[in-house]
C-alpha cells in the first residue's frame, strides 16, 4: 500500500515537473523588420529623441545609456486601459526596485492637459523616483511618431472614450536601442512573462 | 443564478466594464492616485454618497483609509438605476458591508438629491 502511494506521488510529481517550461533564458530576438544590405543586417533602432520629465529635466537617449528600459504610452484622464497598464508598470517598478540598470519611461499622449506639474503630481501619487521612472511630455508629433518605433499606436481619435487611441503595450528596449520584448500591459500574466524577459536581458549584459 | 458565492453576477460584469478599468477588477485601485473600493472605509460609512459619485463624478481632495487622493473621477454614463443598483450591491457584498442593499427605487431617490456637478468632499472621507 505504502509503495503504491509513494509511486503515485512520484508519478504525479513527475508529470507536474515535466509540464513546466524550461528554466533559464533564451536569447531574446531583436524585434522588427530587418534590412539586409550586402553583408550587413540592419535592425530597427529607436531614433534620437528629446522629451521633458516630471522634474522638468530633459530626457533623451543618453538618459538610458548603459541601461535597458521599459516604455509605455498613456494619459492622465484616460478612462479606459491606462490605470490597469500603470498598475502593471508599478509592478515592474517594484519588482526591479533594486536594479538600477532598468529604467521606466512613460509618454503622455495628451500633451495639452498633461503638463509637467500634472505629471509631477501623478508621479507623487504613484510614489516613484524620477531617476527610475520618467513620465515625459514633448512635442505631440514627436510622441506620436516615436510610438511607431516602439510598435505602439498613439493618436487623437474623438470617437474613442477620452479622445485618444492607443495600445496598452509595455515594450522592452536594450542598450543598443533595439526592441527585445513586449507584452499586453492590461494582462498580469502577460506581464509575468515580460518580467522574466527583463531579467534575462539584464543577465545577458 | 448559478453561483451562491456571488449573488450579483450581473453587477460583477457591469462593475468590470464600467468601473474595473480604474478601480481594478479586484477593487484595489491604483497607488495614491485611484482609491481602493476593497477595504475602503468610505463605501461602508457613506453608502448614500456612492450613487451621486457614479452619476456626477468626483473632484477635490478625498481621504480613504487615511490616505489622501486628488484625481478627478469622470461621471459614469450610460447606466440606469437598475444597473447601478446591481453594481453597488456587488461592490458592497464583495468589499464593503454585505448587509447594505440598494433597491433601484432607493437609487432613484438618492439620485434625485445629488444636484449637479461633481461630488467634492473637501478633504474629508469616511467620518
Amino acid at each position: 500500500m505504502k509503495t503504491w502511494i509513494s509511486l503515485t506521488a512520484l508519478l504525479i510529481g513527475f508529470s507536474i515537473l515535466s509540464c513546466r517550461p524550461p528554466e533559464g533564458c533564451q536569447v531574446l530576438p531583436i524585434l522588427g523588420n530587418r534590412d539586409i544590405q550586402g553583408m550587413d543586417t540592419l535592425y530597427p533602432t529607436i531614433p534620437d529623441f528629446t522629451f521633458m520629465n516630471q522634474d522638468s529635466q530633459w530626457v533623451d537617449n543618453e538618459t538610458f545609456a548603459g541601461k535597458i528600459y521599459v516604455v509605455d504610452f498613456f494619459f492622465i484622464s484616460c478612462p479606459t486601459i491606462c490605470p490597469k497598464v500603470k498598475k502593471q508598470m508599478l509592478r515592474v517598478y517594484q519588482a526591479f526596485a533594486a536594479e538600477p540598470r532598468l529604467v521606466l519611461l512613460s509618454h503622455t499622449i495628451d500633451v495639452r492637459h498633461d503638463t509637467v506639474p500634472r505629471l509631477k503630481a501623478y508621479a507623487e501619487g504613484l510614489g516613484i523616483a524620477t531617476d527610475r521612472w520618467h513620465l515625459v511630455t514633448g512635442a505631440e508629433d514627436d510622441i506620436y511618431q516615436i510610438a511607431g518605433n516602439y510598435f505602439s499606436v498613439a493618436k487623437k481619435d474623438p470617437s474613442v472614450p477620452g479622445g485618444f487611441d492607443h495600445s496598452g503595450r509595455l515594450i522592452l528596449i536594450d542598450e543598443q536601442r533595439h526592441v527585445r520584448s513586449f507584452c499586453d500591459g492590461t494582462d498580469a500574466e502577460s506581464v509575468d512573462r515580460f518580467m522574466k524577459d527583463i531579467q534575462c536581458l539584464l543577465d545577458e549584459n | 443564478m448559478a453561483a451562491c458565492q456571488q449573488p450579483y453576477s450581473q453587477g460583477k460584469a457591469l462593475y468590470e466594464s464600467a468601473c474595473g478599468s480604474c478601480h481594478m477588477t479586484d477593487g484595489t485601485g491604483l497607488a495614491g492616485l485611484i482609491p481602493p473600493l476593497s477595504g475602503s472605509d468610505l463605501i461602508r460609512t457613506r453608502p448614500d454618497l456612492l450613487p451621486c459619485i457614479i452619476q456626477n463624478g468626483m473632484e477635490g481632495k478625498l481621504l480613504v483609509n487615511g490616505q489622501e487622493y486628488d484625481q478627478v473621477m469622470a461621471p459614469v454614463t450610460g447606466i440606469n438605476a437598475v444597473e447601478m443598483a446591481n453594481i453597488l450591491n456587488y461592490i458592497q457584498s464583495e468589499w464593503g458591508d454585505p448587509g447594505l442593499f440598494y433597491s433601484p427605487d432607493r437609487i432613484q431617490q438618492i439620485l434625485s438629491t445629488c444636484g449637479s456637478g461633481p461630488v467634492n468632499l473637501g478633504n474629508t472621507g469616511a467620518e
